[in-house]
């Protein structure tokens, strides 16, 4: 199975919105090397909702971090969209992650300065959005997740599990293609993992494509298709019938 | 991202800092501040020193008689012939004698500075009569018995009466008061208006053996100075034999020395300053430092959801100028209120503000509080989120 990823002629082209080869993330210190990311291929379609799962250091941060955008590898190639991500400059990349990319962070994140709703808003500000629409739309995306009555709460006002739903309203709030969520119900009660879960789902019913990581097998098997990561390789990748 | 949301995040960010905020406004104040009452304390006394040297008058050499050799004097007669022949060049001479005396008007008698000189003094020492006349070549040369008294002296011996007209008996001889002298802005020292001044050729034969042991040269222009030096110099070598007697020297002279002094006072003042302007840039440097992990996590969440690099360098930029700005302002109104209240306030040294030094201290204030600003965001800004967010 995770073959497929490495024989592109397998999957149509225009389908595979992201695709990496080889990739590898070696973090030095001292003497000893971590291959964080050991020689990771693998190609995902749009509309595809795929689990990472993985033991705790596996390296499945750190593969979601390149899969946003956000780090840069030791080695490999990394094509998202057709374009090769190495190639891009910074401007370029900041458009990547301010458009195409919903990013939620296993920490969150949120700028402990400002509030709820400013935190949603901050995507929609570097868009150049205008101060009521993007007042509405943050205000819409924390009501999706539960959060209509906390818009000006500051992180340190709520609880962790409300400052991960900021999170996730702020990496929906833009509507991106692509949500990558690291953890994104880690630190919910199971009701509350749920509910993210059934907004997860219901982006991906609009044609989102979704990819998250998560340590329960209960969501994983939500999922299409479940990616087992093991000492920064893949060891697992199928399909849930 | 426009400027205008640039500039409400900046804002956002200085209000939800305050801390910060301030300190580093702090550190602007005191180097503005500093730098505006320090410049403001030297230029004020440089101005009082300057100020005084000039009021003495212009293109004015000073002649002074050193050594003592009884059977060689200058008299009045050789310095009006002096000034007769020289005309080209010099356009006044005003000998002094000094002398205490003793003053009795009616039977009040008092001890005051006698000044015997002649009519140019008027205009070569910038004297003037407050009211009634000064002295005139007539009262000199037909040696009349008049006198002009200072504000001090009338007030001691004419009990408040108006002195005009009255007689004023100096050394038991009697002389006609002609006019009264202005005052002199000493201020409290009233000892330059206890003084008559009599036409030098009384005083000469009053004091018996008083002689010129000093006298002003007014040059006919600041271009004949030189000139008239050298001429007073043979004209004096001629009378004493000797170099070592008598000094010339001028206003130029003392406006040069006068100069270097000045010169090392605003030496000591740009050291002033510099050190304010070097404490305030620390105290901004230490501020922006401290608080390096904090921004540029918020630097790499920034990137992480899409702002582009000239969006938070814009942000930054924004943030440092209204920070150090309204500092700046602040200082500069700290400043003023310091020289308002000690230079205005207690009157020693007139309330100077120089505007280029204002303008100085405030542009490097400026200049430090966005390099010490932006430095940190433009390093943070070039990294990759992941390694901003991890930043220590
Ligand atoms: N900046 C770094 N410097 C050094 N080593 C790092 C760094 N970041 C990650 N690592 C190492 O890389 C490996 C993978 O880390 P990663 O965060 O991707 O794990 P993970 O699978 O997300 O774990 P978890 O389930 O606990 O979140 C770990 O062994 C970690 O120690
Ligand atoms: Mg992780």
């Amino acid at each position: 199975m995770a073959a497929q990823g490495n024989i592109p002629w397998m999957k149509g082209w225009g389908e595979r919105v992201i695709e990496i080869s080889n990739m590898c993330k070696k973090y030095t210190m001292g003497n000893n090397v971590v291959n964080a990311l050991n020689n990771i291929s693998l190609s995902i379609r749009q509309h595809e909702f795929v689990a990472i799962t993985g033991p705790s250091g596996s390296g499945k941060s750190t593969l979601m971090n390149m899969l946003g955008c956000l780090d840069t590898p030791t080695s490999g190639t990394y094509i998202l969209d057709g374009k090769e991500v190495s190639k891009l400059n910074d401007d370029e990349l900041a458009h990547i992650r301010n458009y195409k990319i919903g990013f939620i962070f296993q920490g969150f994140n949120l700028l402990q300065k400002l509030t709820a709703i400013e935190n949603v808003e901050l995507p929609l500000i570097y868009q150049g959005v205008h101060a009521k629409e993007r007042h509405k739309k943050a205000k819409a995306a924390l009501e999706s997740v539960g959060l209509g009555e906390r818009l000006d709460h500051k992180p340190s006002e709520l609880s962790g599990g409300q400052q991960q739903r900021v999170a996730i309203a702020r990496a929906l709030v833009s509507a991106p293609p692509i949500i990558l969520a690291d953890e994104p119900t880690g630190n919910l009660d199971t009701k509350s993992g749920v509910e993210i879960m059934k907004i997860l789902k219901e982006l991906h019913s609009k044609g989102n494509t979704i990819i998250l990581i998560t340590h329960d097998n209960n969501v994983a098997l939500q999922s299409q298709r479940i990616i087992r990561i093991q000492d920064g390789e893949v060891i697992e990748d199928r399909e849930v019938s | 991202m426009g400027f205008i949301q640039a500039y409400k995040m900046a804002i956002k960010s200085i209000l939800g800092n305050k801390g910060r905020s301030f300190l580093t406004m702090l550190g602007v104040i005191i180097g503005v501040g500093a730098v505006i009452a320090a410049v403001s304390f030297a230029q004020g006394s440089t101005k009082n020193i300057t100020d005084s040297v000039q009021g003495m008058g212009t293109n004015l050499i000073q002649i002074m008689i050193t050594g003592r050799n009884s059977n060689r004097n200058v008299t009045y007669s050789q310095l009006q012939k002096l000034a007769e022949e020289n005309s080209d060049i010099i356009s006044a001479i005003s000998p002094t004698i000094s002398s205490s005396v003793k003053v009795k008007v009616g039977n009040k008698t008092g001890d005051t500075t006698l000044l015997g000189t002649n009519a140019e003094y008027e205009s070569v020492k910038n004297m003037h009569v407050q009211r009634g006349r000064f002295l005139m070549s007539f009262d000199v040369d037909y040696m009349q018995k008049v006198a002009l008294v200072g504000t001090a002296l009338v007030s001691e011996v004419f009990e408040g009466s108006d002195p005009l007209g009255k007689t004023i008996k100096i050394n038991g001889q009697e002389f006609t008061v002609v006019g009264v002298l202005e005052e002199t802005d000493n201020g409290q020292d009233q000892s330059a208006d206890d003084t008559v001044v009599i036409p030098v050729t009384v005083a000469q034969r009053l004091t018996k053996n008083a002689v010129i042991r000093s006298f002003a040269v007014q040059a006919a222009t600041p271009e004949t100075v030189d000139a008239a030096m050298e001429k007073l110099n043979t004209f004096l070598t001629a009378i004493y034999k000797d170099t070592k007697t008598f000094r010339v020297f001028n206003q130029a002279q003392m406006l040069q020395t006068l100069s270097t002094v000045t010169g090392t006072m605003t030496f000591v003042l740009a050291g002033i300053a510099a050190i304010s302007l070097i404490v305030g840039g620390i105290g901004i440097m230490n501020i922006m430092l401290v608080s390096v992990t904090e921004r540029t996590r918020e630097i790499g969440i920034r990137k992480a959801i899409g702002a582009k690099r000239k969006s938070i360098l814009v942000q930054f930029l924004i943030e440092a100028l209204v920070v150090t700005g309204i500092g700046g302002i602040m200082g500069i109104l700290f400043g003023v209120a310091v020289v308002k209240i000690v230079a205005g306030g207690l009157k020693i040294i007139p309330e100077v503000y120089s505007i280029p030094w204002i303008v100085m201290s405030f542009v490097i204030s400026l200049a430090i509080g966005v390099v010490f600003g932006m430095f940190p965001a433009y390093k943070a800004a070039k990294l990759n989120p992941i390694e901003a967010l991890r930043f220590e």
